[in-house]
């Protein structure tokens, strides 16, 4: 959504770019709280969850923004595991594992924080550069 | 008029801060997959900003030092230097324009 039609700033812009970082966040998140749960039936098993970014350009400034597609579920398979103690195993005592990469997951929500931070910091700059310039006389 | 008064300046301020956009819209965008990063011919826009004939040049894009499989161009490094480089140097421009309105202060004041 370019704003309400409105031209883009550089605010809304970095605006955009981080609560689409904070979506990547929670999703890798999410990932990792669901890992290790498990599930009596292949469907029933979580899959991990991925954002999917998409660039915004906004043609009068020359800003491109980013927005979030959505939210893709991953095709891996679960890992199918024979635990016939375990309470969620179905008749032939095999449970469904969610299949989260922790490290992966650890990963993605480091860049997504490096990411976060770089926005912090550019938003900061400009902001500072145009309060200078505001009050100059 | 204000050219007269503040010369390139106002033209290089005003596109220091355009510049500033597309830069962070390159940092914003790297992990948008198939985003390419782009970049203000600066000497070609300022040449433009100047000559009211001529047409504002097109954003050039990026050359990749090494492209990646996702399509992204943006090299977090490169950009995050020109972007600090763009920030001095419109500090730099409106410094040179502060200084020129307090001369003209000085001279309509008389002192």
């Amino acid at each position: 959504m370019v704003s309400d039609g409105k031209p883009m700033t550089l605010f809304s812009m970095t605006e955009n770019a981080m609560s689409a970082q904070l979506v990547r966040m929670n999703a890798a998140t999410s990932n990792l709280a669901n890992a290790g749960s498990v599930a009596s039936s292949e469907d029933q098993a979580y899959r991990p969850i991925r954002a999917v970014f998409a660039t915004e350009l906004d043609r009068a400034s020359g800003i491109s923004s980013i927005r979030t597609e959505g939210l893709v579920r991953s095709e891996v398979e679960p890992n199918k595991r024979y635990e016939p103690n375990n309470p969620m195993a179905d008749e032939d005592g095999f449970i469904w594992e969610a299949p989260v990469d922790e490290t992966a997951e650890m990963v993605e929500i480091m860049e997504s924080s490096r990411q976060y931070q770089n926005m912090v910091q550019a938003l900061q700059t400009a902001k500072q550069l145009m309060l200078e310039t505001l009050r100059s006389n | 008029m204000s050219e007269k008064i503040f010369g390139i300046h106002a033209a290089a301020l005003e596109l220091r801060s355009q510049r500033m956009g597309v830069l962070t819209s390159n940092i914003a965008n790297a992990a948008t997959p198939g985003y390419k990063a782009r970049d203000i011919d600066f000497s070609a826009a300022l040449d433009a900003k100047l000559d009211p004939s001529a047409r504002t040049p097109d954003l050039v894009y990026r050359r990749p030092t090494m492209p990646s499989l996702d399509g992204n161009t943006v090299e977090m490094g490169r950009e995050q230097v020109a972007f600090a480089e763009n920030a001095l140097r419109y500090s730099a421009s409106l410094s040179f324009l502060q200084g020129k309105v307090n001369n003209i202060t000085r001279a309509l004041k008389g002192e």
